[in-house]
């Protein structure tokens, strides 16, 4: 087998956000994000992702801005390294090898030329031991520089970024680990602790999780496990420190964070409430309950207008001041597991998986952001650790996507499975999944598998569901059964069907919806779907099945499967008789819905391979080792926006659909070619962004028409035309001009409706004419009125001086040829957009 | 027998197996973005703000068991609750009167009652019999009344009078049945003793005798057009058609089974005759061809009325039910429910009432709800805030230039949802449990507390009670304990409330009364379960052995790598339970 070298396995979208605290900027136009081995920038305004800072070759595990400069941001990571970066420009201006793993970063206005890490320093790296370390940042002109300015100021500190925080302008910095807080006076160069008793009832209940520096008061906020905040005062004697305590999380706080004036303290924590306590004023709080999922991270811009949540559910919430939630950055959700497979979406092109607990989320891949999310379990959720919920276990859609089915399970120890197998309509008005029918407990054991009928021509939908409990059951939408008006056809249960007691694992339906294979255990059973007879078996002893799957197109009289005892097989449904037959240890078998090809993902010897195959050909297609570590049991076929024409055999089979694979750590990588990533690379040289904007669709539509602009000023034929309304000058002036020595709207609309209509002038004579008046500035009044005469419309333009004059006597000459002038180069301007 | 059930067994009767299907109000909330292709900035601020809402606990709805509300369950439901009259013996004969008042005979042990539309006291009793009175019925004109009994001699009335005017002997058994032919001046009767005959009225005299049943005849009917046509119906299985102008029948239909009643339709092209469980349309014009046989009841039907003008038909059985056919498809459309077997079913014109007679001896007279009776029960409905009140300004079309103000959409949030929103558990099970919602719609305190399970607080909720509240507790845990829709969530909750209470068992008389009640309903409930599984089991074995094996066709390839050649494929065809 060959080594493909043109395709690469590259990650794609959907990394974590809420890793770190979101970082705002002085301007509260952008947030940075650490999001994997790269730092986000997001603008608050629009939510989209402005570009990325690219450069770690690790996981980034801190951003700040830089304190001596409000348009850089230092960022650290798990390589070893700080690097500054121009984040609104997205340029990396420097990097500072620290050599040891970084875990945090942290810097203060007082400190120039300094920041502080945690990094362990010793030299077995012990994980559990850190160290906050001051480093002085060499100033050197290099763009790689080593700091070797160590020096160490606390031990022991706890890995966690926001149980470290400088107070007051940098005069102190505190830092909570376990049961201690220890506070660090510059000035004094001494350390205090303070120690809290271990609540021995509840075992370490009164532990540490965050701190919170007030920016005017010598007062510092601690979060603890058990729920309670502590604020701490008169830290800076060893003996008379006091503290108070204030109580209403029900478990441990998460986030602590006090306004810039420090006014309000907020806190946060697993039920997903921001609580706003006054300062000085505790019992006075305020609620922003149902966030959506546990609070992880508190940020309140400099300003003090916008407060940002990051939340576990990897979103980051907007909320205004007065709170009110305004906006929400979400990035695919991603549990433990996918519990769902991973789906496609037929209408929205979307890949569709569970997300927040009890929803699916919509997730589109082209354009890297999630889309919404559809309530499936519609209850409340109660955000508290320890309970059973509602979670969505399976979901499927039909082909044409009118249709998705979603089960949904509670599992609570000593009782029945809870089931509801719940089946959605698209509503064509509100673009969106409106419930049809809920079944509750459709079986009486959990559903491993379901699948709807792959048929395009037939007129019924039909499902099909197998359970632990033995059986698999057909249901059918019946639009006759219920022939009153007001209610809509539903779904009911068709057929019932066993094979002796096994239980049923798999099911497929073949290409034409004519077939359905049920693999019960080691028996693999064929049904008709019009009869409901069993028409054959197959089997494949002695392990059962794990993967079934029915060819496509030209080889959909082929049905394959993978047993457990390594086996992939594939069976003539024609002859009845085993095909063919490999050894190999097939963690995921799945069909391309749009060709023959099919992917098997293979464990070998603790990374996965790929292959991909038609049933009909012995020679696989293509095969890669070692795509990823560990196993491979979730990866979809998405059908392409655009074909490639790759003509080279190895990578036929991307040309049109993409294969999409989630690994054990739950990264979405794809696989390219060269030629789509030297597609891409040209698109995103293409697409320059104006930084002084956020990118908006607004933007974009206008940018793109800038920049094909720029091109026809390139090409030379219109080299002379004027610049764009942002850019002239006249227009600037007009709009800077202040409104009170402005004339009347109604007295300027004529003229500016006037100024719009497209002049037969060449443009060379335009240009002259400009030219001409761009003198005249300087000349007297008169004489430029003559000039105005010379040009090609002369019957306008005194016509329009003359109604100027009569509508307006009052205006001043100077400002009457401001007017003028800007009439003159509106025109131009409008007649470019034209003609573009 | 049981251990066999699970492998045919796809046709569960019972209810604890069923999957409820319900149909969700087609309310769209729970998507949290409209669009997707709207701009992404609104899509986001729209899931923020949806995001913020309580969600209300959900109500399952449950599909409606019984019968569905039909013009004709409307028209048969609207009668008044019965009068109950007790007679001497059972009720054998009820004829309404064919003219005005309409006052109906009620023919029970020796005596014959006339009551009038509206008295509960009888208007004249005639207790001239000797024996067991039988088949008192009305001529034509209201004037006349005739009567069979057990001592074979016929009687005729007055129906002012009292005393006999004429007694026809000649019959040798007793008379079961009697009738007056159209022409009034005749009198058909039909007797145990095989024969019947008919009479002439002025001369007491006997004017032909016709022996061709071999059975005893306890049922005939005269022809309203024809004064010469009859039709009996005999023990002997068959029902027949005599002209008084011939010696002999006629027509002869064999209905199969002893015949208990007949009815001929206005029109007298079509007989409907009684019998065993089945009732049986014969159209005579087609010489006594079977039209439809119907099937309905699971005891003999005794009696037999039209309704509606002939729209239709109405039966009564010894099953205690009477049952109400649409004449023209002869689908059963209405059901009525009686405390004991009924024999005898009377219906004034117009269905002004039905009347019932039973074997204990009870008559039971419904009335028609009259006009304004029916609409007073309408207009206590209507006292609720009329419809216009909550539609006040919101279907005002906005103008061409209005400027549309949205306003945020209050959400509207039950009484439970806002103390489950506060987490107010405790509260919110008592609102749940609150006297009107318990009774009405138990289906939203099984949601309550369904939403209270869900959330861990259950026992929270549960605990702390006083007697009062624990009374009705354990009180709609016995009325809805074994609902099969409630039982999963119910039985959960029963057993914390026994924890919770375990320790104060015995100290309270009126707690210790329910908690017994309770073991009473559970163990009842066991036995029902063990019934039920065993006639499953029964039913198991009978599907099986009916239904024949079919063998899957089987390559020998497959076959070879299949499981094993002794252990061939024997699939099974499961049944279908739609």
């Amino acid at each position: 087998m060959v080594e493909h070298g043109d395709i690469r396995v590259v990650h794609r979208g959907g990394s974590k956000i809420n890793f770190r605290e979101p970082v705002i900027t002085n301007d509260s136009k952008f947030l940075l994000c650490a999001s994997g081995e790269c730092v986000k920038v997001f603008s608050t305004s629009t939510e989209e992702c402005v570009h990325d800072l690219r450069g770690h070759t690790d996981l980034v595990t801190g951003v700040i801005i830089k304190p001596s400069n409000h348009l850089q941001a230092y960022s650290c990571s798990a390589d070893g390294t700080v690097r500054l970066w121009d984040f609104t420009d997205g340029i990396l201006i420097k990097t500072y090898v620290i050599g040891h793993p970084i875990y945090s970063i942290h810097a203060s206005a007082s400190h120039e030329g300094v920041v502080f890490v945690v990094t362990s320093m010793h030299a077995d790296k012990r994980p559990d031991l850190l160290q906050l370390v001051a480093v002085h940042l060499p100033r050197s002109g290099d763009q790689m520089v080593e700091a070797r300015e160590l020096s160490a100021v606390l031990s022991d500190v706890s890995s966690n970024p926001l149980a470290i925080v400088f107070g007051r302008g940098g005069e102190y910095i505190a830092s909570a680990k376990g049961l201690k807080l220890e506070v660090y006076l510059f000035r004094k160069q001494k350390a205090y602790s303070f120690f809290l008793k271990e609540d021995n009832k509840k075992g370490r209940r009164n532990t540490f999780t965050c701190v919170a520096c007030h920016p005017k008061d010598d007062c510092i906020a601690t979060g603890h496990e058990d729920g309670k905040i502590r604020l701490w005062r008169n830290f800076n004697q060893k003996k008379e420190y006091t503290y108070s305590t204030l109580h209403w999380h029900h478990s441990a706080v998460s986030s602590l964070c006090f306004t810039p004036e420090g006014t309000n303290l907020l806190s946060g924590g697993i039920e997903s409430v921001l609580v706003q306590w006054r300062y000085n004023q505790e019992d006075q709080r305020e609620f922003l309950p149902r966030l959506g999922a546990a609070i992880t991270h508190i940020t309140v811009s400099p300003d003090g207008s916008l407060f940002f949540t990051s939340h576990s559910d990897n979103k980051i919430t907007i909320i205004q001041s007065c709170l009110k939630v305004s906006a929400a950055i979400q990035g695919l959700v991603k549990g433990e597991s996918v519990t769902t497979d991973l789906m496609m979406d037929p209408r929205s092109k979307s890949l569709v998986l569970n997300g927040k607990p009890g929803h699916l989320q919509f997730y589109s891949l082209q354009r890297d952001k999630l889309l919404y999310n559809l309530d499936v379990v519609q209850q409340e959720y109660i955000h508290e650790s320890g309970l059973q919920q509602f979670e969505v276990v399976k979901a499927a859609f039909d082909t044409s996507g009118n249709w998705l089915a979603t089960v949904e399970e509670r599992k609570q120890k000593g009782a029945e499975v809870e089931l509801n197998l719940k089946l959605w309509e698209f509503d064509e008005q509100t673009q969106s999944f409106v419930l049809n029918t809920t079944i509750s407990a459709p079986h009486e054991a959990q559903i491993t598998g379901m699948c709807f009928c792959h048929s395009t021509d037939n007129q019924t939908t039909m499902l099909v569901s197998t359970s632990k409990d033995g059986h698999f059951k057909a249901w059918q939408l019946d639009a006759q059964a219920h022939t009153e008006a007001d209610e809509r056809p539903s779904w009911s249960c068709d057929f019932v069907g066993a094979y002796h007691s096994l239980v049923p694992e798999c099911c497929c339906f073949s290409a034409d919806g004519s077939l359905l294979a049920v693999s019960f255990q080691e028996v693999v059973t064929v049904w008709s779907t019009a009869s409901w007879e069993l028409l054959t078996t197959l089997s494949q002893p002695p392990k059962a099945i794990r993967n079934l799957c029915f060819g496509r197109l030209s080889c959909s009289k082929y049905l394959l499967g993978t047993t457990g005892n390594n086996l992939l097989c594939c069976w003539n449904l024609l002859t009845c008789s085993l095909e063919w037959s490999t050894s190999m240890d097939v963690s995921l078998l799945l069909a391309d819905p749009i060709s023959e090809n099919m992917a098997a993902f293979c464990r070998q010897a603790g990374s996965t391979d790929l292959f991909v195959f038609k049933p009909s050909e012995p020679r696989p297609l293509f095969s890669q080792k070692a795509v990823c570590p560990g196993k491979v049991t979730r990866a979809i076929f998405t059908p392409r926006e655009e074909m490639l024409e790759s003509c080279e055999e190895s990578s036929q089979w991307l040309n049109r659909s993409q294969l999409y694979f989630l690994t054990q750590h739950m990264d979405l990588m794809t696989f390219t070619t060269k030629v789509e990533e030297d597609r891409l690379m040209a698109s995103s040289k293409q697409l320059v962004i104006d930084d002084t904007v956020a990118m908006t669709p607004f933007y974009l539509l206008l940018g793109k028409h800038r920049q094909q602009d720029s091109g026809d000023a390139q090409s030379g034929i219109s080299a002379e035309r004027t610049p764009l309304p942002q850019g002239s000058v006249a227009i600037k002036e007009l709009l800077q001009t202040p409104a009170h020595v402005l004339p009347s709207t109604s007295f300027l609309c004529s003229m500016f409706v006037q100024s719009l209509l497209i002049s037969v002038t060449d443009p060379r004579e335009e240009n002259k004419a400009t030219e001409e008046e761009m003198e005249s500035e300087k000349e007297e009044e008169d004489s430029e009125e003559e000039m105005e005469s010379g040009t090609t419309r002369p019957e306008q333009a005194p016509l329009g001086r003359h109604a100027a004059e009569s509508a307006a006597p009052a205006l001043t000459k100077a400002q009457v040829r401001e007017l003028r002038r800007v009439k003159k180069l509106d025109r131009s301007w409008f007649a470019g957009l034209l003609d573009s | 027998m049981i251990s066999a059930t699970s492998d045919t067994a796809r046709f569960l009767p019972s209810a604890w197996m069923l999957s409820s299907i319900s149909i969700s109000s087609s309310s769209n909330f729970h998507v949290t973005a409209p669009s997707v292709f709207v701009v992404q900035t609104k899509s986001i601020s729209v899931t923020s703000t949806e995001m913020a809402s309580f969600k209300p606990t959900k109500i399952q709805v449950y599909p409606k068991l019984g019968e569905k509300v039909t013009q004709d369950t409307l028209y048969w439901k609207n009668y008044k609750a019965p009068v109950q009259i007790k007679e001497f013996g059972a009720i054998t004969n009820i004829d309404f009167s064919p003219v005005a008042p309409h006052n109906f005979a009620v023919t029970a042990f020796t005596r014959v009652h006339i009551y009038g539309p509206f008295s509960q006291e009888p208007v004249k009793t005639f207790t001239r019999f000797k024996d067991t009175a039988y088949s008192g019925r009305f001529r034509s004109d209201g004037q006349l009344l005739v009567a069979g009994c057990e001592d074979s001699v016929v009687r005729l009335f007055d129906v002012s009078g009292k005393v006999a005017l004429r007694m026809f002997k000649g019959h040798t058994k007793a008379v079961h049945v009697t009738d007056f032919t159209s022409d009034s001046y005749q009198i058909l009767t039909g007797s145990d003793d095989y024969t019947c005959r008919l009479w002439d009225i002025p001369n007491a005299t006997e004017l032909n005798t016709y022996q061709e049943h071999t059975d005893y005849i306890r049922c005939g009917v005269t022809s309203k057009l024809n004064r010469d046509l009859f039709i009996t119906g005999s023990y002997d299985h068959t029902l027949k058609m005599f002209d008084a102008r011939l010696d002999k029948s006629v027509m002869t239909m064999d209905h199969g089974h002893p015949v208990e009643n007949l009815l001929l339709y206005p029109s007298e092209g079509l007989l409907v005759s009684a019998g065993g469980r089945y009732v049986k349309v014969w159209d005579l014009l087609k010489g006594g061809q079977p039209l439809v046989s119907m099937k309905n009841h699971h005891k003999t039907v005794t009696c037999l009325s039209l309704g509606s003008n002939g729209q239709r038909l109405l039966s009564a059985s010894l099953d205690r039910h009477v049952k109400v056919y649409n004449t023209t498809n002869y689908k059963v459309v209405h059901n009525f429910d009686y405390a004991a077997s009924i024999l005898s079913l009377g219906l004034a014109p117009d269905d002004e009432s039905i009347v019932v007679g039973m074997t204990n001896g009870i008559l039971s007279v419904k009335h028609r709800k009259s006009p304004e009776e029916s609409k007073e029960t309408s207009g206590q409905q209507r006292r609720k805030p009329s419809y216009r009140v909550f539609v006040k300004g919101k279907n005002y079309v906005p103008k061409q230039d209005d400027y549309l103000v949205s306003k945020p959409v209050k959400q509207h949030l039950a009484k439970y949802d806002k103390q489950l929103k506060r987490f107010n558990v405790s509260k919110a099970l008592d609102t749940a449990l609150e006297t009107w919602l318990r009774r009405r719609k138990p289906e939203i305190t099984v949601a309550v507390i369904k939403e209270l399970d869900r959330r861990g607080t259950l026992k929270n909720a549960l605990a702390g009670r006083d007697e009062q509240s624990l009374f009705h507790l354990l009180n709609f845990l016995i009325g809805n304990l074994v609902d099969p829709r409630f039982a999963p969530v119910l039985v959960t909750t029963a057993e914390m409330i026994l924890d919770i209470y375990r320790s104060v068992i015995g100290q309270s008389p009126v707690v210790d009364r329910q908690l017994l009640r309770l073991q009473d309903l559970l163990e009842r409930e066991i036995d029902y379960q063990k019934d039920l599984l065993e006639v499953l089991g029964m039913l198991d074995t009978m599907f099986a052995s009916s239904i024949p094996r079919k063998e899957v066709p089987c390559s020998g390839i497959s076959r070879s790598n299949g499981l094993g050649q002794g252990e061939a494929s024997t699939s099974r065809p499961q049944l279908q339970a739609t």
